[in-house]
């Protein structure tokens, strides 16, 4: 998995209510959640942000509530990945869950600023920032979670399961 | 190697043995939980995988708790979907409008948890069960289709933290002032894919409705799932309610905790959670004087039957005071009827509050009593980002029922003994 693209920059402990505020919860529809993904910690990012970009973020970004709108959200509008110092678990399992790739990086949002380019390369584990030589450091990822990513995700990887071992099989 | 109390039960419910930290393991779900703003994305992927049916129609409950009774058209469009998901599939935990709660108050309340389960939810505060001695936690939407499908979930075997409590609680402390300080010593992330277990003579001492206050807010530390031993508060409680007998497990002796922290309760006066965030914690000493607009008492933390007790004894005889909207919320209809027949609703009304039909409401800024710009809560409720009862500009301030009454009198932040003297129920 390799990504190269524009960054944005998020502080610690960017809740899930700050992503896709509870007042939009009305709608799954990806398209409506796009247009105010990070609407309350940027009024502006739904306009400013372009396919491809990074959001580079702080420490327990996403925490707060289950919503999986919160991955939705970013991945329809437009975002390839999220490489933060550490995620809330629940927005970590949605993102894997929903194909959301995710990275955990610890040291890189301290020194990035907003517009930086960055070159992740999630099969070395590591991230660049264009224009300079530091290399950071991707935590890896789980085997049975890269098995959901290879799948497409856990309702491809559950259907994957049901045709090959008939009805109800183990996750 | 010794086994914590978590550990225990996942094993009783996995093909792996011998479960280590970090582990990956498949899981067999006793219960699984949506509500209308989770389950219609969870009835999508299910209704995607072609299968005709759940895995255990009885083993899936679906609240309606969020936007109900419905805000608008979308709200009333999301709701339908899960009623007719519930009745395609024959779902009887299904809990219509009239009949349902905050999915966190009403599953222990109907038996439907029990000590030993597994319990996912697409839910983050799901994690309140832990307090019957049940490993719960809170999924995603997808999680919860491919449980509903499947009847199993993959989890992380979790490291735990142990917290264990000392001594006497000062009047008025309650559950919520004991997890609000404990979120502030270890911060929003300080349990982080953890599991918290709680122990000591003074959690031993709790009421259920304490230990589930506490238990629900462990999502606020970041925690996985928090959990209490079972003892005879625990079997005095699901005795007669459980739909499904008790099975009780106990950390080993040698069981091994990342991190063990100890408190003398006796030191910890009532506590506020500052804007915006859970661990912001202080003392009530400190944040008296604080002008509130409104002051919200209910919710999945907060609005059982002995919150709504301790909030009216403090209110008897009261009023609102002029500059504040008390808005109280009973969890579910069953703690409504008994404080309507307690006489607690009377006391609410005539004190000058808004009472309300149980809903999440303004909890998660839903309905119902959302915030202005720039104006200020004192909420009974488990978080405080911002935004999260209205305006991006407006500020929550966190703290248990018998501060909030007391505040809403005072029309600042008090000190519950202030308004109704030392000593409390
Ligand atoms: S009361 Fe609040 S925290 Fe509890 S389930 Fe409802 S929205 Fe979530």
């Amino acid at each position: 998995m390799k990504f190269s693209g524009k960054i944005w920059v998020f502080g610690d402990d960017v809740d899930t209510d700050q992503i896709i505020p509870a007042r939009y919860l009305t709608s799954s529809d990806p398209e409506v959640l796009a247009k105010h993904c990070m609407e309350d910690a940027d009024p502006a990012f739904p306009e400013k942000v372009g396919r491809g970009d990074i959001i580079v973020a702080g420490k327990n970004f996403g925490s707060g509530s289950s919503r999986e709108h919160a991955p939705i959200a970013i991945k329809a509008a437009g975002v390839a990945c999220v490489i933060a110092e550490s995620f809330a678990r629940i927005f970590f399992r949605n993102a894997f869950n929903m194909g959301l790739p995710i990275f955990v990086c610890e040291g890189l949002s301290r020194v990035v600023k907003e517009g930086d380019v960055v070159h992740v390369d999630g099969d070395k584990g590591e991230i660049t920032i264009e224009g300079k030589s530091k290399r950071f450091r991707v935590a890896p990822i789980p085997p049975f979670m890269q098995g959901l990513i290879e799948d497409g995700g856990l309702m491809a990887h559950v259907k994957k399961r049901l045709a090959a071992q008939g009805a109800r099989p183990a996750v | 190697m010794g086994k914590t109390l978590t550990q225990k039960i996942l094993e009783d419910h996995c093909e792996e043995k011998d479960l280590a930290a970090g582990q990956i393991i498949q899981c067999r779900v006793d219960i699984a939980l949506g509500n209308d703003v989770t389950a219609p994305l969870a009835i999508q992927a299910f209704e995607g995988l072609g299968i005709d049916g759940v895995f255990d129609p009885d083993r899936v409950v679906l609240v309606p708790d969020h936007f109900v009774p419905n805000k608008d058209i979308a709200a009333a469009t999301q709701a339908k979907v899960m009623r007719q998901f519930a009745r395609k599939y024959a779902i009887k935990n299904y809990f219509e409008v009239g009949q349902m709660g905050i999915e966190h108050a009403l599953l222990p309340e109907k038996g439907l948890v029990t000590a030993g389960d597994v319990v996912i939810g697409a839910d983050s505060h799901t994690c309140t069960y832990g307090a019957l001695g049940a490993f719960a936690t809170g999924v995603g939407s997808t999680d919860l289709a491919a449980v509903m499908a499947t009847g199993r979930c993959w989890f992380r075997v979790p490291e735990a933290m142990r917290f264990i409590y000392h001594g006497k609680r000062q009047a008025w402390v309650t559950g919520k002032d004991l997890i609000l300080h404990t979120i502030g010593d270890i911060g929003v992330d300080g349990a982080l894919y953890r599991a918290m277990e709680f122990t000591g003579e003074a959690v031993a001492s709790l009421s259920m409705d304490d230990r589930l206050t506490m238990a629900n807010m462990t999502i606020e530390a970041g925690a996985k799932n928090g959990i209490f031993e079972v003892d005879e508060t625990t079997r005095a409680y699901l005795e007669g309610r459980a739909l499904r007998p008790p099975r009780v497990f106990r950390a080993d002796t040698d069981a091994v905790y990342v991190e063990e922290r100890d408190y003398d309760v006796s030191k910890i006066s009532p506590r506020i959670a500052f804007p915006s965030l859970p661990g912001n914690v202080r003392p009530v000493e400190e944040a008296e004087d604080i002008q509130i607009d409104q002051v919200v008492i209910g919710s999945c933390t907060n609005g059982r039957l002995s919150d709504l007790r301790v909030a009216a004894k403090i209110l008897a005889g009261r009023r609102v005071h002029p500059d504040v909207r008390l808005i109280v919320f009973p969890a579910t209809q069953e703690i409504y009827l008994n404080a309507l027949r307690e006489g607690i609703l009377e006391v609410f009304v005539a004190a000058g509050a808004a009472v309300s039909t149980p809903t999440c409401g303004p909890c998660l800024g839903g309905h119902m009593g959302i915030l202005a710009e720039g104006e200020r809560a004192l909420a009974t409720t488990n978080r405080n980002f911002p935004g999260r009862m209205g305006h991006p500009k407006s500020e929550v301030y966190l703290a248990s029922p018998a501060v909030a009454a007391a505040s809403a009198v005072t029309g600042k932040i008090t000190h519950p003994a202030r308004v109704a003297g030392e000593e409390s129920i």
